[in-house]
């Protein structure tokens, strides 16, 4: 542990004036640095070399979806600094067409979780030679980790003796898939359905 | 095979061969398929192939309330269900701001250190047996369980426990637990050194692991490595001591500490972990007093059975929390504990509903997996086969 160590406060007035931040706030605790998409590669590699900060690991990274926002995913890195004991989120956006620079130059480790992000999400990266679906099936078509794609999903897989081999079909539901809404009349809705009319009297 | 082209550039030919290692493998541990190109039998590149065992836990758990979440944790690392867990109430418990009793706490400490033993118990004797020693397998199961006892009297179920919730823990100790595991932990000391005069000098386990799968600190770490595996490389972080969880702040441990990164190291350190582990849960028993094991919020823990039965309002608690369950308030977080393989992290994203937005798992072994094509190259295909045993590798975790 170096014995200059930087307060929470002092560390992120230091990222926040690093090029390329946009803000940085901490959340319970935790650093977040919201940044730019187009300059994260300069950003992350200052991340790690800066001797104030020593990012030397990238614990995570992953996708969040949002499909009601324009930039609809969130591309989330979780970073760890060993040697100052300390961990830093930063947080860029982007959509479906637009690729996120890759840090697997920065971390040889990140080519697995962008190959990750790339399979349940669709999150392109540039500049990464290897951005092969991981974990979904050979042959898989869709990102499953969208929130417009099914928990079922498309297909289903079973072996057809009369072929002898594995066959995909389109999923058949036996009951339907039930989705609890545990909205309550009288904490989340404030107009009761056929009664929209009646509250937008009241708001004039 | 080579020759010289007309611009001076050596043109050369590789008779390489590629090999399929696994997915049905017995020393593959799980479902690794691993491509492998080979040049005789020395291996020039390893391309492992994983989500065989993908089951989509992460979209199940955006569908499912906070507490029905918490089974499918048991399911990622299988080998040390509880550590998940854990990962998963502390982000919780960090989102909803609670919390947890001091009994709570130590119980959760408790039998966080009892998986780290039976994790390291079966990662260390399959690896030995993967390289050819058949006992240390047999022995080690016959202590795995006792522990796995353990795991059955304080949660009813020797893997899939459920047993740390968000706000504590699901039920107390049953009386006379504690003693039991008291004995275990005196008498489990003499099993390690038994286990050790078998193996540490062993000529033939040194010369299968010492020097096998080399990795510095440094690549350890911008491969993303933690836990035994960083440790063995001499990085000595431990999260359990650098960000505190729970009641590690309050017990008394060392932290084993490898030099060479490699094979041998890591079978070390795992060792050495034990033992630690053993004083840890001592410590824990012996500072556990009397009091409430989970949070007194009836807003996130049901009542007991017995309350319920003359209490209109406890019923009503109860019927709620385990249909809608309860709601966390609008936030994120990633929070981490050292998970015997290393650390193991949730990315949980709350938007204020009964439940989790997103979950996203941070799995140990997926980093470990990732780095077999640094240290599986230019290695005879039996050493690879040593490598994938010291990583400690769960394809439960992995695949999720």
């Amino acid at each position: 542990m170096p014995e200059n160590k930087p307060g929470l406060a002092g560390l992120s007035e230091h990222i926040a004036a690093l090029p390329g931040v946009q803000s940085v706030t901490a959340e319970k605790g935790e650093l977040v640095a919201h940044a730019e998409r187009a300059t994260l590669l300069a950003l992350m590699t200052r991340l790690r070399d800066d001797p104030l900060l020593r990012f030397a690991q990238v614990m995570d990274i992953c996708g969040v979806d949002w499909p009601e926002r324009t930039e609809r995913f969130d591309v989330v890195y979780n970073l760890l600094s060993v040697a100052l004991n300390q961990r830093l989120r930063v947080i860029i956006t982007t959509d479906e067409a637009s690729p996120v620079p890759s840090v697997a130059a920065v971390w040889p480790s990140a080519t697995w979780w962008e190959r990750e992000a790339w399979d349940l999400f669709g999150i392109a990266f540039s500049g990464q030679p290897d951005l092969r679906r991981i974990l979904t099936d050979y042959g898989f078509e869709g990102h499953p980790l969208r929130k417009d794609f099914p928990l079922t999903g498309h297909v289903e897989l079973r072996y057809d003796e009369d072929r002898k081999s594995v066959v995909y079909e389109p999923v058949k539901l036996v009951q339907d898939f039930r989705n609890f809404d545990f909205v309550s009349p009288w904490e989340g809705i404030t107009t009761l359905p056929g009664d929209e009319k009646a509250h937008q009297e009241r708001e004039k | 095979m080579s020759e010289t082209t007309a611009a001076g550039k050596r043109l050369v030919t590789i008779d390489s061969l590629a090999m399929n290692f696994g997915p049905q493998h017995p020393a593959a541990h799980g479902v690794l398929r691993l491509i492998l190109e080979m040049d005789g039998e020395v291996v020039e590149r390893a391309d492992p192939h994983i989500g065989l065992l993908h089951r989509g836990t992460e979209k199940l758990i955006e569908h499912k309330t906070y507490i029905q979440a918490v089974p499918y944790f048991d399911r990622l690392d299988y080998v040390s269900p509880m550590c998940c867990e854990h990962a998963f109430a502390l982000a919780v418990e960090k989102l909803a701001g609670i919390e947890v009793p001091e009994r709570g706490k130590w119980i959760r400490t408790l039998f966080a250190e009892i998986t780290r033993v039976l994790n390291h118990l079966l990662n260390i004797t399959s690896y030995m047996m993967d390289v050819g020693a058949i006992t240390p397998i047999l022995w080690g199961f016959e202590e795995r369980e006792k522990l796995l006892e353990f795991h059955e009297a304080a949660s009813g179920a020797r893997f899939h426990a459920n047993y740390f919730r968000p706000g504590g823990v699901s039920k107390d100790l049953p009386a006379g637990l504690a003693d039991r595991i008291a004995d275990w932990a005196q008498s489990f000391p003499k099993f390690i050194d038994e286990l050790e005069e078998l193996l540490t000098a062993n000529r033939i386990w040194k010369q299968r692991t010492v020097d096998i799968g080399v990795i510095g600190a440094e690549d350890a770490l911008a491969w993303g490595f933690s836990g035994p595996c960083l440790r063995a490389s001499g990085v000595p972080w431990d999260l359990r001591r650098a960000q505190p969880y729970d009641m590690y702040g309050s017990v008394e441990f060392s932290i084993p500490v490898g030099r060479n990164g490699d094979c041998y190291d890591r079978y070390l350190v795992r060792m050495g972990e034990m033992r630690e582990s053993v004083k840890i849960i001592k410590q824990c028993l012996a500072n556990m007093r009397p009091g409430p094991i989970k949070v007194q919020d009836r807003k996130f823990t049901p009542p007991t059975r017995a309350e319920m039965k003359h209490s209109m309002e406890a019923l009503i608690h109860h019927f709620k929390l385990y249909t809608e369950g309860f709601h966390v308030p609008a936030g994120a977080t990633y929070t981490v504990v050292e998970a015997p393989k290393g650390e193991f992290g949730v990315y949980l994203v709350a938007d204020g509903t009964n439940r989790p937005y997103r979950c996203k798992i941070r799995p140990t072994g997926f980093a470990f997996l990732q780095a077999i094509e640094v240290l599986g190259r230019r290695h005879m295909l039996a050493d690879v086969v040593a490598i994938i045993g010291s990583l400690d590798v769960v394809f439960g975790e992995i695949d999720r």
